[in-house]
């Protein structure tokens, strides 16, 4: 009898617990997700993470002795290149929403 | 109670099935509100199934005989701790623990990461459902915990070989990690479904992948020790299928966790990642299904039973699942950079992987092929240790060689001439090594010598590293010495936590070589009185008596130690009989010498009439260093996983407005 009260109370509690969701007023039930946008400045924000992490590890690759002078300055160049695109890129993605904000602000 | 524990694990398929399907819809729609109720399903299903696993304890403590299961693997006189160890000793308590951590590692996974998989990742949930909708079916439909008959007067009791303090821990260890593998599989997965394959889905499941990768591994050595102890040949690793079994998806997640470091800093290897995923997961469901379908004959195999066919479908289904959304999403995974050169870093962990997974996939075949010949020509045979052994150098050593270069190397390219300098003074270490162990008469074992030689080379690369590196932080202005090297360790956790699991592997090499190569014997029949000497031990068989155990009877050979004359102590050797199991088992001596890191080993193989009893003596050297590998091996996962707040900074601000990524 115990047992079968017990398991009547957990059936009770998981289909609150899972309905519960069902059950919310208000906004829309559709995901959000990113859009295409989004997805093109988190790329970016990736490429300017990994230029970065590639230039610090260059550095004390060098400063350790795994790299020598030569081979570090063929590789310097082209790494700080990269870090520069991507932070150009960057900021060029996330003008028109400075200048949004900016309108919005003397607004 | 068991209807309750009954009712609980059909409460939790019905919820796994409600998260699998309804998840399924949600995330092919874009339901958010359907995606949260199905979320709550699988949250609600770890709930039922730690119910129901509530219940299996409480009947095993209760010792209720009225459970088929707890009847079949305890008795009255089995001591508690082995009596609630048998919850994961029988199959059903296995599977049921398989649920348990399953639901409740991805429940967790999913809830501390709730935002990025609800709107950017919403088939994790469908795909974990998936894979626990299984273990829910065999639960409820083969293989239940909960049947019950009128209770017998006691139970049938534990194998023998299963009452040892590691076997406790050992079989739990194994299932976090082969159930933890699901959390970076399910993401993985997820990611390609979504169309999200970039790095998200490796930032979230990273410290899950190395906490299972380290249950594994932790779990593969406990397994080692129990052998030692308690199967008492005086090895540690037999090639067992069972123990295969554990190591194959160890080494593909050792593989996956180097090349997954080339994909965040190269973004390469992108299909070879998830390829590794996948294989990963599948290998561990394997593995569960060789240990527990009985089709394999196995010292660790304690089950005959009828959910083969079923684990083999399931097996079958994952692999096709996995090989056709890779397909379907190749065009999305193909990598914009391309190696730059064949000596870089990245290079090398492609080599490493490429030999890593060559052995994952030797040790495969050599598990499988007595299955497949057995099916295709009817004939039973056997592969053994030579064919493992001979793989596991030929592949094992350049492993060895590359876990000492490839730290050295840099990322990109690197000129042979600054590789030369960087390795100097490791293969001058080496060399001098190996000649001292020449002269030390290490030369009786070639493949010993060689093995220690390699050992020398990567510890001292390990050690040239951390010196360079707090060398390179004290110069750019650190402080002391020591904070230079502490800062070096928390600012670069990975990669130096890497170095110290690499120091734990070479720790295993010198303990493995040890026993392997340099270990000695003798076999001897002993009347009271008389003596044996092995290596540098004397033994005095001194006389055996016999004596009523907690659940066994047990005989023990009486034995005095002494070594270069000196008097060291007694030790004992013998047999227990079981009372309820009807069985014997060996109960081996052991004496460890905790500076030499060496252990004499005797087992007492036969007690005669006449108080004489036959000896197999044993002197292991230096095989303590493989369970001290076990505790580096831990530390240098632990400093590896410990959260860096730096990182986690980076990574919210990348993330900043999906979701709780940088939780990871």
């Amino acid at each position: 009898m115990v047992a079968l009260a017990l398991g009547a109370l957990l059936a009770v509690a998981c289909v609150v617990f899972v309905a519960r969701p069902l059950l919310r007023s208000g906004r829309a039930d559709a995901s959000a997700g990113l859009d295409g946008d989004e997805e093109g400045r988190l790329q970016l924000l990736e490429e300017r993470d990994r230029a970065l992490a590639a230039l610090k590890e260059l550095e004390f690759d060098h400063r350790t002795g795994k790299i020598s002078d030569e081979d570090y300055r063929g590789l310097v160049g082209p790494l700080r290149r990269q870090a520069g695109e991507a932070l150009r890129a960057l900021e060029h993605e996330e003008e028109p929403q400075r200048e949004r904000e900016e309108i919005d602000a003397s607004r | 109670m068991p209807e309750l524990g009954r009712a609980a694990l059909v409460a939790a398929l019905g919820l796994i099935l409600y998260a699998a399907v309804v998840g399924s819809y949600a995330a092919w729609r874009g339901r958010r509100r359907l995606l949260d109720s199905a979320t709550n399903a699988l949250y609600a299903a770890f709930a039922a199934v730690g119910v129901a696993s509530l219940v299996l304890l409480a009947a095993l403590a209760g010792r209720d005989f009225s459970f088929d299961y707890v009847a079949r693997s305890t008795s009255r006189e089995l001591p508690l701790s082995y009596t609630l160890a048998a919850f994961w000793s029988g199959q059903e308590g296995s599977l049921l623990l398989w649920l348990l951590v399953l639901t409740g590692s991805a429940s967790a996974a999913i809830a501390l990461n709730r935002r990025l998989v609800r709107e950017v990742l919403p088939w994790t949930v469908p795909i974990v459902a998936g894979v626990a909708l299984f273990f829910a079916f065999l639960l409820v439909v083969i293989a239940s915990p909960f049947a019950t008959q009128p209770a017998p007067a006691d139970g049938a009791g534990m194998t023998p070989s299963l009452q040892n303090p590691y076997m406790i821990m050992h079989p739990p260890m194994l299932y976090l990690g082969y159930v933890g593998l699901t959390i970076p599989f399910a993401f993985a997965m997820a990611a390609l479904a979504s169309r999200r394959v970039d790095e998200r889905w490796i930032v979230v499941t990273r410290r899950w992948t190395l906490a299972a990768w380290t249950f594994l591994g932790v779990g593969i050595l406990l397994g080692a020790k129990w052998a030692y102890e308690e199967v008492g040949w005086g090895g540690w690793y037999a090639w067992d299928p069972v123990e295969n079994a554990a190591l194959m998806p160890w080494l593909v997640a050792t593989a996956f966790l180097h090349s997954v470091m080339v994909q965040e800093k190269k973004n390469m290897l992108r299909v070879w990642n998830v390829i590794l995923v996948a294989g990963a997961f599948s290998l561990s469901l394997f593995g569960t299904f060789l240990t527990r379908s009985g089709v394999i004959s196995s010292i660790h195999s304690f089950t005959q039973s009828s959910i083969g066919p079923f684990f083999l479908g399931f097996i079958a289904v994952v692999a096709a699942f996995a090989i056709a959304l890779i397909l379907s999403r190749l065009p999305l995974l193909r990598s914009p950079t391309r190696l730059e050169s064949l000596v870089s870093r990245e290079a090398a962990f492609l080599y490493n992987n490429l030999f890593l997974v060559a052995l994952a996939l030797t040790i495969l075949w050599g598990v499988v092929y007595p299955l497949v010949s057995e099916a295709v020509r009817g004939v039973a045979v056997s592969v053994g240790a030579p064919y493992y052994d001979f793989f596991a150098v030929v592949f094992g050593l350049p492993l060895v060689l590359l876990m000492g270069i490839g730290p050295v190397v840099a990322w990109r390219r690197a000129s042979l001439r600054s590789l030369a300098s960087q390795l100097a003074w490791p293969a001058g270490v080496a060399l001098v090594a190996g000649a001292l162990l020449l002269l030390g008469g290490a030369g009786s074992s070639v493949a010993g010598l060689v093995g220690y030689t390699f050992a020398a080379f990567v510890l001292a690369t390990i050690v040239l590293e951390f010196v360079r590196g707090t060398r390179a932080r004290k110069s750019i202005g650190s402080g002391g010495w020591w904070q230079a090297f502490s800062g070096l360790v928390a600012r670069n956790r990975r990669r130096y936590g890497g170095y110290i699991v690499h120091a734990a592997i070479v720790v295993l090499l010198i303990g493995a070589v040890g026993i392997g190569g340099f270990s000695t014997s003798r076999e001897v029949r002993l009347a009271a009185g008389e003596s044996v000497t092995v290596g540098d031990y004397r033994l005095t068989y001194a006389g055996s008596e016999e004596r009523r155990g907690a659940n066994a009877r047990e005989v023990r050979a009486h034995l005095a130690v002494s070594r270069n004359g000196e008097p060291l102590g007694t030790m004992q050797a013998g047999k227990n009989s079981y009372f309820a199991e009807e069985q014997t088992s060996n109960e081996v001596g052991i004496r460890t010498d905790w500076l030499r890191g060496e252990d004499l080993f005797v087992i007492a193989k036969s007690f005669y009439p006449d108080g004489s009893v036959d000896l197999e003596t044993i002197v292991n050297p230096l095989v303590n260093f493989i369970w001290l590998s076990g505790l580096i091996f831990v530390i240098g996962s632990a400093v590896t996983m410990w959260p860096d707040a730096r990182e986690q900074r980076r990574l919210a601000a990348r993330f900043a407005g999906e979701g709780a990524v940088a939780r990871a």
